[in-house]
């Protein structure tokens, strides 16, 4: 077993090694990935991001990225390496890397590093996350309205306020349109498992739930929605062509614009460590094209999409807590550092919260 | 009935390919070599499988160009372990790295493409038979070879000469070279076979648990599949049961998950309380179950310490060079 253990750690170390290096001078942005940038889901959307980098800045800037990095103490190595190849900038783009991130920045003044979706800064430590919450509301919902035995299956990865606040914006979507609606939850404990994520999604369905919700990465789920006939929601990309008759919108993430600003910054000596939350209204986050749907479902959602562009919060009371305490009051609005470290349930969640 | 039946269903496409993985692993242990290459083994056939469906718009094509590609990435194995005698761990090792590496760079433009589904068996009357019907007559074809796999390999190993002779060259390859056995050959032979079921373990992940091709999507099952191996001391049913007992465990949880209490309130007081039991503990706890509950039981079963003796090749993982 222990050679197994050594074996294991081996490969992913040697996995976290794929590296592209190039020439100097050249301003140097790296990126940190906790997945394969072939996951067509949230790591691809990232990379995606540092393409637009690359095409818009040309040979003014060259981009490196780490993939496949694990979230924890090891992550530490792959930041350090970066910072050691000469990176003038690193985004670090998982919940997980927070800690190791904050480490090696801590030993790298001179270097920049952006955290997405995690709440610690340094002076040479920006944070980034975009508002994915705002489009679980609208898939909310869109789940209340096109389910017919009144129960969604939401299959989601580890519990960090990221997606606690996910799991709260959609209920409370859904329980705008059907106050008696359920979503059964599993955890799958991992970001990207295809084969554990349509294990959920079969077990979902199995017990009842007509439509699939993911807050993992890959577009297994949304296969095994259509193997059977039912729906679901894409997840940090577009996975219609996974789903032509299954998926009804994807809440899809837009770094481009933000990596771009970023990076423009560093090359004009204005970067500051900043913490910046983009939503629907940014361009941050947007829902990809309404399909399979009616056209009166269609209407509601952009109606919601828009009044969120237009600065409403999904997250306005009154909103009670899942143990019926009050949560919002009447009009009252969460401010992001509630939302952050969102660690409780809202009324209608039937699930205990790991700790 | 309905949901147990899809419950079943869900376990044994769980468990398939860890058993035709752990069933190929095992007939290489037994002849003495240990590889630690699965991972990388299945991986490529994942990728293979996927590709060679893709291009020619057929998933049984896949599922033989996954065999085809699993064996041959084994040979690599085999000339460097068997040919040169280098260390077999960390030739396993490396193989599993390459694999996943290669997999990785030859699956890129695959990436986002949607993949056929090997389609499931379906005999007519047969399978519409209630409750067993889809049980036995309704499943992916991969499934079925998994079974037959596993009697083949039990009748190979201990009802046919050449399975004895392999079992003795896994206990002593020196004795087995003295009486004149070809060692290297057999061992050849039996590391290909376990790079053809790795592989068409990898066609069973793209081409019907997940038919699409997506990075590392083996997520470490090569993994597990070794471990089976050596926690059901070298047994073919043994590895088949704790294949079956690790699918049916990591449905189970996410059943448990799902499970609404309130579904349950009419269910007598001894199986709602044992539900809040289970309900209770944190994911974590429950996604980790199959793993602690397969090695307990596998222990359990193998804890003879004679009988485990006599079952472990006493050659495993050594390099055998031919005196003359």
């Amino acid at each position: 077993m222990k050679k197994l253990l050594i074996a294991l750690m081996a490969t992913t170390a040697a996995l976290s090694m794929a590296v592209s290096a190039q020439a100097q001078e050249k301003l140097k942005a790296c990126w940190v990935y906790v997945g394969p940038i072939g996951d067509f889901g949230y790591s691809y959307q990232h990379d995606q991001g540092r393409l637009a980098v690359e095409k818009e800045f040309g040979d003014k800037v060259e981009t490196a990225y780490l993939e496949n990095v694990a979230e924890g103490p090891d992550a530490e190595r792959a930041f350090e390496r970066l910072a050691r190849e000469g990176c003038k900038i690193i985004f670090g783009t998982s919940f997980g890397f927070m800690d190791a991130e904050l480490k090696v920045a801590k030993r790298f003044p001179d270097i920049k590093f952006e955290h997405a979706t995690g709440y610690k800064m340094a002076d040479n430590m920006g944070i980034y996350n975009a508002r994915f919450y705002e489009g679980r509301y609208v898939i909310g919902q869109i789940a209340a309205k096109q389910s017919k035995t009144g129960v969604a299956g939401y299959i989601v990865s580890f519990p960090i306020p990221e997606v606690v606040m996910g799991i709260n914006a959609f209920m409370l979507g859904a329980q705008s349109v059907n106050p008696d609606f359920k979503a059964k939850i599993v955890w799958v404990n991992s970001w990207f498992d295809p084969g554990k994520e349509a294990d959920a999604a079969k077990a979902l369905f199995d017990q009842g739930a007509d439509i699939i919700v993911q807050h993992t990465d890959s577009t297994a789920p949304l296969q095994v929605a259509q193997e059977r006939g039912l729906h679901g929601f894409g997840q940090a990309s577009d996975m219609i062509k996974f789903a032509p008759k299954s998926q009804y919108t994807a809440i899809v993430d837009d770094w481009g614009p933000y990596y771009i600003e970023r990076i423009g910054e560093v090359l004009a000596s204005t970067w500051k460590p900043e913490d910046r939350w983009e939503g629907i209204k940014e361009g941050a986050v947007h829902m990809a094209d309404y399909t399979n749907l009616p056209d009166d479902v269609v209407a509601m959602a952009k109606e919601t999409a828009g009044k969120i562009a237009g600065g409403w919060n999904p997250f306005t009371g009154p909103i009670t807590r899942q143990d019926g305490s009050e949560w919002l009051k009447d009009g009252e609005v969460a401010d992001d550092k509630t939302l952050l470290g969102m660690n409780f349930y809202v009324k209608g969640v039937d699930d205990k919260l790991p700790q | 009935m309905d949901v147990t039946v899809n419950i079943l269903l869900t376990i044994a496409t769980a468990a398939t390919p860890l058993l035709i993985a752990a069933i190929g692993e095992l007939v290489v242990e037994r002849s003495g070599v240990l590889n630690l290459g699965v991972e990388g083994m299945m991986v490529m056939g994942a990728v293979g499988g996927f590709g060679a469906a893709y291009y020619t718009g057929s998933p049984w094509v896949g599922v033989l160009a996954a065999i085809v590609l699993g064996a041959v990435f084994s040979l690599l194995f085999a000339v460097m372990t068997l040919t040169f005698a280098t260390n077999q761990v960390a030739t396993g090792l490396s193989l599993t790295i390459l694999g996943l590496g290669l997999s990785g760079m030859m699956g890129t433009s695959f990436v986002g493409l949607p993949g056929e589904r090997l389609p499931n068996l379906d005999i007519p009357g047969l399978s519409s038979i209630p409750v067993v019907g889809r049980l036995l007559f309704g499943q992916d074809p991969i499934f079925y070879i998994s079974i037959a796999l596993t009697a083949a390999v039990m009748w190979f190993l201990f009802r046919t000469r050449s399975g004895l002779t392999l079992r003795s060259i896994g206990d002593s390859h020196k004795s087995a070279h003295a009486l004149g056995i070809k060692v290297i050959r057999y061992r050849y032979l039996a590391v290909l076979f376990g790079g053809a079921c790795a592989g068409l373990a990898g066609a069973h992940l793209s081409l019907v648990y997940t038919p699409q091709w997506v990075e590392n999507m083996s997520a470490g099952r090569g993994w597990i599949a070794l471990a089976l191996v050596v926690f059901a001391s070298w047994r073919p049913l043994r590895v088949l049961a704790g294949a079956y007992i690790f699918g049916a465990i990591w449905i189970g949880q996410l059943h448990v998950q799902a499970i609404d209490l309130n579904e349950f309130a009419n269910a007598p007081w001894l199986v709602y309380r044992l539900m809040e039991i289970i309900k209770s503990f944190p994911s974590q706890l429950l996604s980790s179950l199959p793993y602690l509950a397969t090695i307990v039981v596998l222990v359990l079963i193998s804890r003879n310490k004679r009988l485990t003796m006599m079952n472990t090749p006493a050659s495993l993982g050594q390099a055998f060079v031919p005196d003359r």
